[in-house]
This record gives structure tokens, C-alpha cells and sequence, in this order.
């Protein structure tokens, strides 16, 4: 490429622009370069793309004491384990059913019910409250529903953590990076003191593969789709099963759902 | 007027010298904060507010000091509070540099803290708090500040000040409903998530600022060389005393809606404070410690008799203080996430590090309230012979 | 303000100015700039030794650059470059930068210890081959 003393002036010139704007800043030469037709990626496959993304969780098929939607999250996640739990970081992990539903369970439930263990996520809130009350915009709902954490801008107040009713969110109390015993290259880490949180693997629907949980679930009790898509999988499951979602009297428009 | 904190006998600078120490070993603890992370604290993935927030949310109760001095003299014109104001004043300075300072250390990214700025976002009520804290900040240190000068000069204040000090007196209502409003507004957390936590903010911070200036006054009438007088005191004790009976009947009436409604998610967290749950009992040794200080205090306070003794009404104001420090602080703060959504009884504890740093923010404040109070009674005691002893030493 | 008090006070400022001067010239001509290494297996397979953008550009802006991509990738979820000559990148730090440029030390901490910059990227963005510290 030759690049004439005109134009370079030009993205000099662009360039400093950014000192006085660095929010809304798009080189004036790149803006046209930038726009990317829909459905368009980086990658052999195109994106994946819905209007809700979603995701429905079969109780039926998922198997007590499997972790393997676990494993493959907190693996592809560069999501730390140290062995202590109050430096807990989970992205999806399990909790009794009895403590997902309180408003469900009764002393006369079945010992089926008593026993399960239910898989736990964010659930990308139609009106997520850790939105409302983040103070930097460093989380964000994306149009297509997922509620994303932008780590560069965070300054770790911890108040999404309070207004979360679904407690989905770690804080980083420390490095993380001792606490991963095999660093996956493709995503980063976070640094010590971000919060973070599932992030419905929007850097692997930007690729054109599915969530990494949902990949991983040989029970196929993972079934992730767009609600919003009268046909799609999710939809015609939620069609015919009764479904539940947590603390949903909450307004917060879950967008996770149990299938019984 | 600075160079009036320059002169003052041992015991001054004694104080001084305890105080920076104190702030020092904190500085020291915060550095291994900042490079350890927040993990050095005792905050957990489910309690992830602790010792830190819990200062900050009582000081900001502290702070309103200022209103219940500056109210009805201006308002109302209380003559008797003429000579205090400023107090007050300089005290909600002390109050709300230690709440900034207590919201920065509990950053987990301190050095992006202007993000806030840079990104406002107006939906969040922690962006609101900081524009009604940092304006809070302003108004009293320049009030304080113009009228102490005037009466140094003994010239009247100028008149643009009188608008700025009608100004701070629904600004001072500001930072309370706007500090609730951060609990209040939260879906998920039920000990909260109730219309009256701005009442009851207002409530106990009438309370506990106005008990801290009576000990104050009491401390410089016997080692300051200045006097308030008794009217004044006298006045802030009955004020304290209606404010901790509001506040005390708030306190039931969280605790009627949530028993006698019977909604078991309403009714955790007020047995977690005062019985233990599920076999944790964290905080029911502090709350019951509330709940007798508290009560004793009020029965003192509304006794004429006992509460016009200096030798009754100085522990009343010290077991006021104390007991909505536990009340609005940890009491308040740790309920939110105990038990977690997920029903888990997370303890929390704080430790070593996370005291020192606590205590060293407190050090800062009263540095501050030391220097302020120490010109203000040379100022206002006006004859600088007058033995100039600890000014706000001896808490 | 007394008179023999200004020899005093202009004494403190010419101390302060030296003070804060005192960085650039004691250190005049005492560093040269440092040299950048190229020399890696990705770079050297290249048929035509061309960043994504000209060099100048690079050097002078490539900050700015990483942060218009790290804001339009994460909060926009756009994450292609088209360069002004067409080429397309994946907007990435790991993935396009460090996969030719794989020597950080040589590369991008010999020029930031130099000016003394410290950037936070690399607390979080995984240098391949560095995986394990």
C-alpha cells in the first residue's frame, strides 16, 4: 500500500480529533470501511444472529452430577477456580432446585424434585436491574438481548452484584490468572477487580457456533434459540412444556427457562 | 485563616500525630489492597459489601448534621444556634470526604474511577450520589468556610451566602434519599427493597449528627475555650431525641410489615439480625447491642432531668452514636445479601487490612474535623492565650 | 508581603522548575530509541511486509486504533476491519496483532518501556505462547 502525504495528514488529522473526543471517535477515512453487512463476520461461518436470543433448560433430560456444561464454560472462559469460595468466580454452575424455586417447593414435593440440582446462569434480563445501575455503561444490554460486560470500562462498585436477584455475578477479588490451570488463548482473562458474568458466548455466535454450555450438553438439555423466532426450537418447546423462570414476579424479564 | 491549625499545645499535636499514624497504617494497607485486589477484605462473591459501604452509608447520616443547625437558625431564626453553625458545617465536610474516601476504597478498578464521568449515565442512582455528595461537599466548605472568615473580620456575612445555605438544606435531604435510593431501588433484595428506607436514612441521620456536635461542644466547652452555651446544646439534645425515637419507631415498623405479613423472604433477613438464621448468628450480639443502647439512650434523652446532666447526656450521645453506627452501617448493609438469592448463609467478617484501612479513613475525617474545629475555636474563642487543648481530641 | 521575602520565593520557583525539568535533561541524549524486532516466523512468511495500516499510522496511532476496535467490538459487536486498502481484519488483539507480531517483548514492550507506558492490555489479553507465567 502507498500511502500519499495527504492522507496520512488526513489520519493524523482524524487522529487528533480522538484527544477531544475519544468516545465517539471513528476515523473519518474508516467509517465507510467499517460498516459490515448484516449477518457478516470474521471467520469461515457466518454470525449467528436473533432479535432474542434465549435459552431453555430441559429438567427432564439434565442428569444430576453431570458438569460437563460447566467444565466446557469456565474452560473456554478462562473462568478461574481457587479454592477459596469466597473468591468464587461462576459463570454456570448448579444449585438445588429447592434454592432456584423457593416459591415452588413444599415439604410434600417429591424426593425427585428435592434432590435435583438445577443448572444457573445469568439470564440476560428483558430489564435487567445490574443495567439500570451501572454507573459507567460498562454493562450494557446488546438489541439482540444479551447482556454484556464490557471489562475495559468497569470500575468494580459491585452494585450490578446487589441489584442482581439471581446472584449471576462474580467479582474479581484477585488475579484470576493464577487460578486457571489451562489458559484458553482465544478469550482473554479479566484483570483483578472487574466483575464478570456469562456472557451467552458472543464471541462464539460471532463465529457461528453455539454456546459453548450448549455444545457441550450430551443430554441435549441445553437448547438455546431465538425466542422471537416463532419456529425455532426454543419456541416450539416452550409451546408445548410448562415452562418456569426465576423470580420472574420481579419484573425482571428472565430469559432463561426451566422446562418441566 | 489555615495558619490558626498551626499553633496549639501538646495534647494537639499529639492528637495530630495519632491521627496521621493511625491514617498512615491504613495508606500502608490500602497499597497491599491495590495490589493484592479487594480479596485482602473479608467481601465474598455473596457478600460483596462490607465494613467499606456500611462506613459510608452511617457517615452520610453524619453529614446531615449541618441541616438540623443551619435550619432553624435560618429558617427559623433559633438564635441559640448562631454561634454553631459552622460547626455543623465543618463536620459535614469531615462526613462526606470520608464517604468519598470509603466509596474509593471499596473500587475494585480505583484508577478508572472518572468512568463515571466520562460515561455518565443518568439511569444509575451511584452517578446521582456522587453529583449530590460532591455538591454536599462544596456548599458546606465554602458556607463554613465564608462565614467563619466574616466573623474573623467581624463584618456580617455577604448576602450572596444566604441563598447558597437555604440551598443546602434540601440538598442535605438529597444525599440521604438519594444514598437510600441505591438500596431501595434493588428487585432482588427484600431488606431494601422498602419505601421508607429515605425516612428512615433522614431519621437516624438527625440522630447521630447532631449527637456527634453535642459531644463536640461538650468536648470544646471543657478543653476548647469555647462554649456553645446550654440553650444550644440543650436544643440539639431534644432534636436527637425526637429524631431516635422516629427512627426507632421505623425500625418496628419494618419489623410489624415483615412478621405480621408473614412473607418468609421479608422476614430472613430481620430474624438473621436478631435471632440467627439457620445457625448464624453474625450479627445478633450487634443488633441486640442497638437495640439496649438505643433504648437506654432515648429513655435518657427524654428525661428532662437526666438529660440536662452533662454527666447523663454525654454516654447518651456516645450510645446514640454507637448504636445507629451498627444500625445503619453493618446492620443495614450485610441483611441485603444474608442469605444470598440463592438461600446460601454466607458470614462475613472483616479483616485485619480491611479495619486498618477502615480505621485510617476515620483517622482522615477527624484530621480534618481537628483542623477545622481548631481554627473555628481560635476564631471564635478569639483570644489565642485561651489553653488550646486536643480540639476535637478525647472520642 | 515584605520585601526581602521575594529572594526567598523566587529561589523556591527556580528550585521548582529545575525539579520539574530535571527528567528531560538530565536524560538528554543519554537513551536512543529503542530497535524493534520483525523477526518472527508469521512475519517472515508474509509476501508483502505490510501492517494493516502504514507504518507512521501504526507507530503513532496504533493506541487509538485498539481502542476504537475494543469499544466497536465489545459494545458493538462489530468486529471486522476493512483496512483503506481493502483487507479485512478481525478486530483483536490476540488474534490479528499478536499473530504476526508473536515476539511482544522485542516488539511492543521494548518501545513501552521506553516511553515509559504502561498498557493494562496485556493483563487480560492472552500473548500465545506466554500462556502459562
Amino acid at each position: 500500500m502507498t500511502s500519499s502525504r495527504r492522507d496520512f495528514l488526513k489520519i493524523a488529522g482524524a487522529s487528533a480529533l480522538t484527544l477531544l473526543a475519544p468516545s465517539i471517535f471513528v476515523p473519518t477515512w474508516a467509517e465507510d470501511a467499517m460498516v459490515i453487512p448484516p449477518g457478516r463476520a470474521y471467520g469461515p461461518t457466518p454470525a449467528l444472529s436473533a432479535r432474542r436470543w434465549a435459552m431453555a433448560v430441559d429438567l427432564a433430560r439434565c442428569t444430576t452430577d453431570c458438569t460437563d456444561c460447566i467444565a466446557a464454560c469456565h474452560a473456554v472462559h478462562n473462568v478461574p477456580n481457587f479454592s477459596n469460595s469466597k473468591d468464587d468466580v461462576k459463570w454456570i454452575w448448579t444449585e438445588p432446585f429447592t434454592a432456584v424455586f423457593p416459591a415452588e417447593n413444599h415439604p410434600y414435593s417429591g424426593q425427585a424434585l428435592q434432590k435435583l440440582k438445577v443448572p444457573v446462569l445469568c439470564n440476560h434480563c428483558d430489564n435487567p436491574p445490574c443495567v439500570r445501575v451501572c454507573p459507567t455503561g460498562a454493562t450494557f444490554a446488546r438489541p439482540d438481548g444479551i447482556v454484556m460486560m464490557d471489562y475495559h470500562r468497569c470500575i468494580g462498585c459491585r452494585l450490578c452484584m446487589a441489584a442482581c436477584p439471581y446472584g449471576a455475578r462474580s467479582m474479581n477479588y484477585r488475579d484470576p490468572r493464577p487460578g486457571i490451570s489451562a489458559i484458553n488463548p482465544n478469550f482473554p482473562t479479566r484483570a483483578k477487580g472487574v466483575v464478570e458474568k456469562c456472557n451467552f458466548c458472543e464471541e462464539r455466535l460471532a463465529k457461528g457456533i453455539p454456546p459453548a454450555c450448549v455444545a457441550a450438553c450430551r443430554q441435549k438439555a441445553l437448547v438455546f434459540g431465538d425466542v422471537e423466532d416463532p419456529r425455532s426450537d426454543i419456541r416450539l418447546l416452550l409451546e408445548k412444556r410448562f415452562s418456569l423462570r426465576r423470580r420472574a414476579h420481579l419484573g425482571t424479564g428472565p430469559q432463561i427457562y426451566y422446562l418441566l | 485563616m489555615l495558619e490558626k491549625a498551626l499553633h496549639g499545645r501538646r495534647g494537639y499535636w499529639m492528637w495530630i500525630a495519632c491521627l496521621i499514624l493511625v491514617a498512615a497504617v491504613g495508606f500502608f494497607f490500602y497499597m497491599r489492597q491495590l495490589d493484592y485486589g479487594l480479596g485482602i477484605t473479608g467481601m465474598s462473591r455473596d457478600v460483596s459489601w462490607g465494613l467499606y459501604i456500611a462506613q459510608f452509608t452511617f457517615l452520610v447520616g453524619v453529614a446531615a448534621s449541618a441541616v438540623m443547625l443551619v435550619l432553624p437558625y435560618y429558617l427559623h431564626d433559633y438564635k441559640a444556634f448562631g454561634k454553631i453553625t459552622v460547626l455543623g458545617e465543618f463536620l459535614a465536610v469531615a462526613a462526606v470526604v470520608m464517604c468519598i474516601l470509603f466509596v474509593f476504597v471499596d473500587l475494585g478498578r480505583p484508577a478508572r474511577v472518572l468512568n463515571v464521568l466520562l460515561h455518565p449515565q443518568p439511569a444509575s442512582i451511584l452517578f446521582w450520589d456522587m453529583v449530590v455528595l460532591s455538591g454536599y461537599l462544596l456548599i458546606n466548605i465554602v458556607t463554613g468556610w465564608v462565614i467563619l472568615s466574616c466573623a474573623k473580620k467581624d463584618i456580617p456575612p455577604p448576602a450572596w451566602i444566604k441563598p447558597v445555605i437555604y440551598l443546602s438544606i434540601p440538598w442535605a435531604i438529597s444525599i440521604h434519599t438519594v444514598t437510600a435510593f441505591i438500596y431501595a431501588g434493588l428487585p432482588g433484595r427484600s431488606f431494601w427493597l422498602t419505601a421508607i428506607m429515605a425516612p428512615r436514612f433522614l431519621a437516624s441521620a438527625f440522630a447521630s449528627g447532631p449527637a456527634l456536635l453535642i459531644l463536640v461542644c461538650l468536648i470544646l466547652r471543657r478543653w476548647g475555650g469555647f462554649d456553645a452555651g446550654e440553650k444550644a446544646i440543650q436544643a440539639l439534645a431534644k432534636i436527637v431525641a425526637y429524631a431516635l425515637a422516629v427512627s426507632l419507631f421505623f425500625v418496628g415498623v419494618e419489623l410489624f410489615t415483615a412478621f405480621y405479613s408473614g412473607i418468609p423472604e421479608h422476614e430472613a433477613q430481620f430474624i438473621y439480625l436478631f435471632a440467627g438464621l439457620h445457625g448464624h448468628t453474625g450479627l445478633v450480639g450487634w443488633m441486640w447491642a442497638f437495640a439496649v443502647l438505643a433504648a437506654g439512650a432515648l429513655a435518657v434523652l427524654l428525661i428532662p432531668g437526666l438529660r440536662k446532666q452533662e454527666t447523663w447526656l454525654a454516654p447518651a450521645c456516645v450510645a446514640v452514636f454507637a448504636s445507629l453506627w451498627i444500625e445503619k452501617g453493618l446492620g443495614l448493609v450485610l441483611p441485603g445479601f444474608i442469605p444470598s438469592p440463592l438461600e446460601a448463609m454466607t458470614e462475613y467478617h472483616p479483616t485485619g487490612p480491611e479495619i486498618a484501612i477502615t480505621l485510617g479513613v476515620w483517622a482522615v475525617g477527624f484530621l480534618i474535623l481537628t483542623v477545622f474545629y481548631k481554627i473555628f475555636t481560635t476564631v471564635r474563642g478569639g483570644i489565642v492565650s485561651v489553653p488550646a487543648g486536643p480540639a476535637a481530641g478525647g472520642r | 508581603m515584605k520585601q526581602h521575602k521575594w529572594g526567598l520565593i523566587i529561589l523556591g520557583l527556580a528550585i521548582f522548575a529545575i525539579a520539574v525539568t530535571f527528567p528531560f535533561w538530565y536524560g538528554k541524549g543519554k537513551s536512543t530509541p529503542p530497535v524493534l524486532s520483525l523477526e518472527t516466523p508469521e512475519i517472515a512468511g508474509l509476501a508483502r511486509k505490510e501492517c494493516i495500516e502504514d507504518k507512521a499510522f501504526m507507530r503513532a496511532d496504533h493506541m487509538k486504533l485498539l481502542k476504537a476496535w475494543r469499544d466497536e467490538a465489545v459494545r458493538e459487536g462489530k468486529r471486522v476491519y476493512t483496512a483503506r486498502d481493502g483487507r479485512t481484519f478481525e478486530k483483536s488483539l490476540t488474534g490479528s496483532c499478536l499473530r504476526c507480531h508473536s515476539n511482544k517483548e522485542q516488539f511492543c514492550d521494548r518501545c513501552h518501556t521506553y516511553v515509559g507506558a504502561a498498557p493494562s492490555c496485556f493483563d487480560c489479553h492472552i500473548v500465545p505462547g506466554e500462556v502459562k507465567k
